[in-house]
């Protein structure tokens, strides 16, 4: 059980920046909050607080107890479940999709940096110029927003089907006999349902931006102009500065999304074949029939150290705002 | 549990506790019987006078009452087949309630274990084979040996050790099956002169011959993963016989085995031959390249026919035929051996109301055991044959007769790949996957993915 406590110490990392707002309240012996004041206080707190731990954080500390286990989900845990690192040996070493699965994360976290969020952010630059049917083009970017990443699978695999898709058939691949395999060819699987991703995450990271750009105070746009800036060097020298808070949080929206992508690719093809994902792999592994409960918290655990980056990045700077 | 197993009974049999009130609708009783029952004045009279007023024989029915149906029969044709045999069951049995759950068929499959291991339904529809023996193993499924007594005599020695646990209790009632075989149209094959090919080399030829006539030789879609470990099962057995392809799915043979190496190496003579993208490819539309005459052949379960169905023409039915998989040349071919899936159904332990509903759900699981229940069934999804002694063949058409014919004819029969094998081993992201890896370039030597797949296996704990 040592392998428990060692596994979480990273998560404790966030401790300095919680405790030093405890710390910076006064401590006083006497008060001024009577009895039913203090007892509203712990109920306030400790509600969250209870559903806090019982929601995330027993479940977390099952998983990393899990990972030490080849547990198939029936019954209860007995000690000779315990198998020490084996799961993460096996992981790292012989598990040839472990890596695999790794690398298209990284590559939809690259992909929807790069092109996905830029994009978005290039569109509420342009919707926010007033331009006319605005509020069309605002519409229309955000609807695929509104549909839950299953049915965005749907769709999208109407539009890949090899024989009966729209894209082949529009391109009349069909009717030459030279099929392309959008979701079955390993090589190009990913980058098509990327797209597919992307068709919904550029409308989210839309209508974040141009939230933040109606925010901006005009005046500093006016003050840019007459000090004789072009458009672009307002945007980058003045507007994207002040809109700092609204980056960060689209940088973390964009992390999140990139890590927890799973609906998509398990839609088209439960994730094989090319597909493969973190996300994924801790499915088919425990919850399938498969039913490898151990194995998949070990890569769970994997993707929990992976995701406190993104989540420390999050919450540091929201500390510091608020302090 | 505190009852005894005839206190029970005896209040299933009257229904007593959960449909007192429908008691006098549902009992069918004469005004003999009546005066019967005031004259004794007794309840051991009133059970004889219930007896006399049905004509059901078996030990466990119960009248009235409700139970619940878990189901994978998701696709509108067995989903309507089932509701008619509820129908027909709640009919016989005195208005007794079937609460049914339908469940995404691949989504039931994923589930199965926190399914079972939560609240179930009473009853639920499941596989033979190691999967089914798996679930008795570990306490989620009930013994069902009093249904099985009552109903044993309508069933051959086969279906009756295929719904066999280890521990050697019955744990579920066959209701259908299915052969797997290559599919064709009688039609396609007669406008070009094809001849049914019976060794592996007639098949290549036939298959250069369809190629030349611009036909896609043999439909092929592994999106799902699955379809393609039918090939894998046929091509092992074909290969290396009924004995290795056992061994092999619950890890006493290796992987790393030169035997795997030639099927893999003979699979790969007739990947050419298959549907282009077939990777993207779902079942349901390799089948269409079958029906739409665009294909020769496609290796698949009598399912296929579901497709042919739901055309709505009957014409297109009548030309869809199969042959057993040819010869390869080896000792096995007289195995004759095929996969032929069994499907059961069987009832959950840790159902919270089976203990309440166990009468109802046994008396479901009985009438599913009648060849007019199956057959009922049959009419709206004839992809898989009734497994009752008492269905009547007569009804069959030419395609489900053969079906028989060629099960019963085979000397050695597997259920699937994924219903021999363990469930961690047959999942996407293992054996589905695997098959698919294999696929992408089935030229390549195959040395490194056969040691991926035997140190998966190794990694897999112990199973009991």
């Amino acid at each position: 059980m040592a392998n428990t406590t060692t596994s979480v110490a990273p998560a404790r990392s966030e401790a300095p920046g919680a405790g030093a707002l405890v710390a910076g309240r006064p401590k006083r012996r006497y008060t001024l909050l009577t009895r039913q004041d203090k007892l509203l206080i712990a109920l306030m707190v400790g509600i969250p607080l209870a559903l806090d731990l019982a929601l995330i954080w027993g479940p977390t500390l099952a998983s990393i107890v899990l990972s030490f286990t080849n547990w198939d989900g029936i019954g209860s845990v007995t000690a000779k479940n315990f198998v020490g690192f084996k799961n993460y040996v096996f992981m790292f070493t012989g598990y040839t999709l472990f890596w695999p699965a790794f690398t298209h994360n990284l590559i939809w976290l690259a992909w929807l940096t790069f092109i996905a969020t830029p994009l978005g952010m290039l569109f509420a630059v342009l919707l926010d110029r007033d331009m006319r049917g605005t509020r069309i083009y605002q519409s229309v970017f955000f609807l695929p927003v509104v549909l839950s990443l299953v049915v965005v699978g749907f769709i999208w695999e109407l539009q890949y089907s090899p024989t009966d898709g729209f894209l082949n058939n529009a391109f009349g691949l069909v009717k030459s006999g030279h099929l392309i395999d959008w979701l079955g060819n390993p090589r190009i699987n990913l980058f098509a349902v990327l797209v597919a991703a992307s068709w919904r995450h550029i409308g989210y990271v839309m209508i974040l931006y141009l939230a933040g750009l109606k925010s901006v105070d005009p005046s500093l746009r006016e003050a840019a102009r007459v000090d004789g800036a072009t458009e672009v060097q307002t945007f980058f020298n003045v507007v994207l500065p002040v809109m700092a808070p609204i980056n960060i949080i689209i940088v973390v929206v964009t992390a999140i999304e990139a890590l927890r992508a799973f609906d998509i690719a398990f839609i088209i093809n439960q994730g094989k074949n090319g597909l493969e994902l973190l996300s994924i792999l801790i499915t088919n592994n425990s919850v399938s029939e498969a039913s490898l409960v151990g194995f998949g918290s070990a890569i769970a655990v994997i993707l929990l150290v992976i995701s406190l980056g993104p989540i420390i990045l999050f919450l540091s700077r929201t500390m510091r705002t608020a302090s | 549990m505190g009852d005894s197993a005839d206190a029970k009974r005896l209040r299933n049999r009257l229904a007593l506790p959960y449909s007192d009130v429908e008691l006098p609708l549902n009992l069918d009783l004469s005004r003999r019987d009546l005066l019967k029952i005031a004259g004794y004045g007794s309840l051991a009279a009133f059970i004889a006078a219930c007896g006399g007023g049905t004509t059901t024989t078996t030990s466990v029915t119960a009248k009235g009452g409700t139970m619940s149906l878990g189901s994978y029969s998701s696709d509108a044709a067995p989903k309507k087949g089932l509701q008619d045999v509820i129908d027909a069951f709640t009919a016989a049995n005195g208005g007794t309630k079937v609460k049914i759950n339908t469940v995404d068929h691949g989504t039931f499959q994923n589930q199965i274990n926190s399914y079972l291991q939560g609240t179930p339904e009473d009853a639920f529809t499941w596989f033979s084979g190691h999967r089914m023996r798996f679930f008795a193993d570990k306490g989620l499924a009930a013994q069902v040996d009093d249904v099985w007594n009552d109903v044993k005599s309508n069933f051959t020695e086969g279906f009756a050790a295929s719904i066999k646990g280890n521990d050697g209790h019955a744990y579920a009632v066959p209701t259908s099956y299915y052969p797997w075989a290559l599919f064709y149209r009688k039609d396609v094959f007669a406008a070009g002169n094809y001849k049914i090919p019976t060794t592996w080399d007639a098949l290549k030829a036939l298959c250069d011959q369809m190629k030349k006539d611009g036909l896609t030789p043999i439909a092929f879609a592994d999106k799902d993963g699955w379809p393609a470990m039918g090939t894998f099962d046929i091509l092992n057995l074909r290969l290396n016989g009924y004995d290795f392809h056992t061994e092999l799915c619950v890890g006493k043979q290796k992987w790393t085995d030169p035997r795997v190496a030639n099927v893999f190496k003979k699979w790969s003579e007739i990947t050419p031959y298959y549907s282009q993208a077939f990777a993207g490819l779902t079942w349901q539309e390799a089948a269409q390249q079958l029906l739409k005459k665009k294909a020769g052949m496609y290796l698949l379960g009598l399912f296929v026919s579901e497709q042919f169905i739901q055309s709505g023409s009957t014409a297109e039915l009548d030309q869809l035929d199969f042959f057993p998989f040819p010869d390869m040349g080896t000792q096995y071919d007289a195995e004759k051996a095929l996969d032929a899936p069994i499907d059961v159904y069987m009832l959950a332990k840790k159902s919270p109301t089976l203990n309440a509903d166990s009468g109802q759900a046994k008396a479901f699981l009985e009438f599913m055991s009648k060849g007019s229940s199956q057959m009922t069934f049959w009419k709206s999804a004839p992809g898989a044959i009734p497994t009752a002694n008492d269905a009547d063949p007569s009804q069959f058409p030419a395609l489900t007769k053969k079906a028989v014919q060629i099960v019963s004819s085979a000397k050695r029969i597997t259920q699937f790949f994924d219903r021999d094998s363990r469930p961690d081993f047959s999942g996407p992201n293992s054996m589905q996957g695997f098959l698919l890896k294999y696929l992408s370039n089935p030229k390549a030597d195959t040395s490194s993915l056969q040691g991926q797949m035997q140190s998966f296996w190794d990694s897999l704990p112990p199973e009991s």
